[in-house]
């Protein structure tokens, strides 16, 4: 019984033949599973990135505000639009309730999107292709991005950050 | 010394009498959180279905993560001292070892607990259970979880002494119970991991209060799920530890190999504190090198031991039952199975639960990139009601309709409705999570209050499918919380009016 004191010398009762076969599989499972993680890692491609800087909430501010003003193209519902030319640093900014700016990018261009935010903890996902990462302040992370299908995204905010949290929603162009 | 003890007239175990009454004030304190939960469950999935939408923002954020906390804190957590103190004294025919320190623990964690939830309802803490930095809460809300987790860790010094006190005093002899000896596991887990949560709360409430900067909101995430992932592996020993209890009380299974069962207990301590990673795997801040070798080799050690278990207790089970002469063809054991003995139903679905939906889910959702499509949407609650709920608090239910003869010494009242009792909540809880695992891939997220975002600049939509989703989840809510609330009135009404079990001093 599980619940009384086992025989004495229990250690020495070797494992039942079913007991031994399953334990094989299960081993040899878990070295698959194991083994698939850096091997996917290596060749799927498919990765978050891990390029990321330590950066003052200020600093990410600023450099914001200096990228919307270079490349600003327009307004939207009082949000700026910008469209910045391939290949340049791109700044999304996080803060209680919005992303700022609204982007407009080209298909098939490549540009490095600069994530954070100047006050708490927000979430980035890209709906409706569901690409989630995390903006936390202090922390400037780059995603790499191309984007390979036009149309209108939106930046839903997904990480708890406020009674205002639901009304968080950004936008992306990819023409 | 004078202890008093009396004999359970079914087991023969001589049963201490302050073991006794902590085993009562846990689990029924227990209970009541379940209770509240379990009634705020169903306002949260009534709003999140978006054709009711039910509760007004700022109500939903504050119940739910008041919510988190009443379930999955102070739920789990009394019960789990409850079984400690079970799974030592009583399973020892022991006394219980400093009763006045077991008190403590109560007292603590029941105060914590109070200050949180007043805390949470006078809208001074909307910050979820999570409570990330720079989100920050009233400076009493991190204290009360402080104090909470302090007395945790007494009732696991109460369970260590009483073991003690056990050998030393010659009430058994050689090694402890494989029972007992999952509950060590499960008390030497909770001590690693309350260190974590020390290490994450206590500068956040020192911040709070004003004595000292923040500490780096990535380092917190980090410190806070080292102690808020760890200490899941702590219900997942006592769950399992009650699976093994259960199989022995409903069919009379044995372990048939101790080496196997306590090796891959022992897995769980050396192996399970790493992979608290995979909640930062869409974070800056950790090399990709970091989070796979965490979220890779260890966790895959900790699957091991999971994968171990999985095949022993229905193993055991089985033979038991071929043993009582339930041989014919290859499942006819399973047709001959208790399967009207609510505990016995309850294992089964916690068993299957777990492992099916809980495990494997975790498990992908888990891997590096599957984690892009996965983090912060409905996935995420999907995975962990099939863990936590289907796979522990249903073994907690089912250990219940055996706790509730044996300790309250009580007949369980209405056995009808408890024979039926953990197949609407199992089924209910398996419909919410497989839904919100389904709606959870079209990126819909957690923890949102609206997701047509009418109130925003620009509006969202899902798609019907995914509406249809969320119908579905609430209708598996509802369910289950039919199903939940059956389980507390069977046990208060137990405690109330069930028949008296004759006992023999
Ligand atoms: C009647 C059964 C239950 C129902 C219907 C239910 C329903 C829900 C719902 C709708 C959410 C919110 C999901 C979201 O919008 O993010 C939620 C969150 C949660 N539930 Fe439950 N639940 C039940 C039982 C439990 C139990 C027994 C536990 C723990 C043992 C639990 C632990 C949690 C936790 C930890 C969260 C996450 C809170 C957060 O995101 O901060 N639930 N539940
Ligand atoms: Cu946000
Ligand atoms: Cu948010």
């Amino acid at each position: 019984m599980s619940i009384n004191v086992p025989e004495k010398y229990w250690w020495d009762i070797p494992l039942d033949q079913d007991e031994k076969t399953w334990i094989k599989v299960a081993i040899v499972w878990c070295i698959l599973l194991t083994v698939m993680m850096p091997w996917w890692h290596i060749s799927g491609n498919q990765n978050p990135s891990s390029e990321f800087y330590r950066i003052t909430t200020d600093n990410f501010d600023k450099l914001t505000d200096k990228f919307i003003a270079k490349y600003k193209v327009g307004e939207e519902e009082g949000i700026d639009v910008v469209a910045p030319p391939a290949n340049t640093d791109v700044f999304v900014r996080g803060s209680q309730w919005m992303w700022e700016p609204i982007l407009k990018l080209k298909k098939n261009q490549t540009y490095r999107i600069h994530l954070s935010s100047v006050d708490v903890n927000h979430g980035f996902s890209i709906v409706p292709i569901n690409m989630n990462f995390q903006a936390v302040p202090g922390w400037d992370y780059v995603l790499t991005l191309t984007p390979t299908t036009s149309g209108e995204f939106h930046i839903v905010c997904n990480e708890f950050c406020g009674i205002g949290h639901h009304t968080m929603i950004g936008k992306i162009y990819v023409e | 010394m004078n202890w008093k003890f009396r004999v359970c007239p079914t087991t023969g175990l001589k049963v201490h009498d302050s073991a006794e009454t902590l085993i009562q004030v846990n689990a029924v304190t227990a209970i009541v959180f379940l209770l509240v939960g379990g009634a705020l469950a169903l306002l949260m999935v009534l709003t999140r279905w978006q054709v009711v939408h039910i509760l007004p923002a700022d109500y939903f954020y504050r119940l739910l993560t008041l919510h988190g906390i009443a379930m999955l804190v102070a739920w789990i957590i009394f019960f789990e001292m409850a079984v400690l103190y079970f799974a030592s004294a009583v399973l020892l025919s022991h006394r219980l070892a400093v009763p006045w320190l077991a008190w403590t623990q109560y007292i603590l964690m029941l105060v914590g607990a109070a200050m949180v939830t007043v805390m949470v309802l006078m809208g001074k803490a909307d910050v979820m259970f999570t409570s990330y930095i720079p989100l920050q809460a009233h400076h009493m809300y991190y204290l009360g979880v402080i104090l909470f987790a302090v007395g945790a860790i007494l009732g696991c010094i109460v369970f260590f002494a009483t073991v003690t006190s056990a050998k030393v005093e010659g009430a058994y002899e050689g090694s402890l119970s494989l029972v007992t000896y999952g509950a060590a596991a499960a008390a030497i887990i909770a001590i690693l991991t309350l260190a974590h949560g020390a290490i994450a709360l206590i500068p956040t409430w020192l911040w709070a209060l004003g004595v000292i900067p923040m500490m780096d909101p990535e380092a917190y995430i980090l410190m806070f799920w080292g102690f808020g992932h760890s200490s899941q592996q702590i219900n997942l020993c006592a769950m399992i530890a009650i699976w093994y209890l259960l199989g022995t009380l409903t069919v009379g299974s044995k372990p048939i190999s101790e080496k196997y069962c306590r090796t891959a207990f022992l897995f769980y301590i050396l192996f399970v504190l790493i992979p608290s990673e995979h909640h930062l795997l869409v974070d800056p801040g950790l090399s990709a090198a970091h989070k796979v070798w965490n979220t890779g080799y260890f966790m895959h050690l900790a699957i091991l031991a999971s994968m171990m278990h999985a095949f022993s207790v229905p193993a055991y089970v089985e033979v038991a039952l071929r043993k009582k002469g339930y041989t014919k063809g290859l499942f006819g054991w399973l047709k001959e199975a208790p399967w009207g003995n609510p505990a016995f139903s309850s294992l089964v679905f916690s068993v299957v639960g777990f492992g099916f939906l809980g495990g494997i889910s975790g498990v992908v959702y888990g891997t590096e990139q599957i984690n892009i499509i996965s983090h912060n949407t409905l996935r995420i609650p999907g995975h962990f009601h099939a863990t936590v709920v289907i796979g522990t608090t249903m073994a907690f239910m089912g250990v219940t309709y055996y706790v509730l003869p044996l300790i309250f010494k009580r007949e369980v009242a209405f056995p009808t409705a408890a024979r039926w009792q953990p197949y609407i909540y199992g089924t209910g809880m398996t419909i919410f999570s497989v839904a919100m695992m389904f709606v959870g891939g079209f990126g819909v997220p957690r923890r949102h209050w609206d997701i047509t975002a009418a109130d925003a600049v620009f509006q969202l939509n899902y798609g019907p499918v995914v509406n249809i989703g969320l119908a579905i989840t609430a209708i598996g809510g509802i369910l289950a919380a039919i199903g939940g609330l059956m389980y507390c009135l069977i046990a208060v009404a137990t405690l109330l009016i069930g028949k008296k079990i004759p006992q023999e001093a």
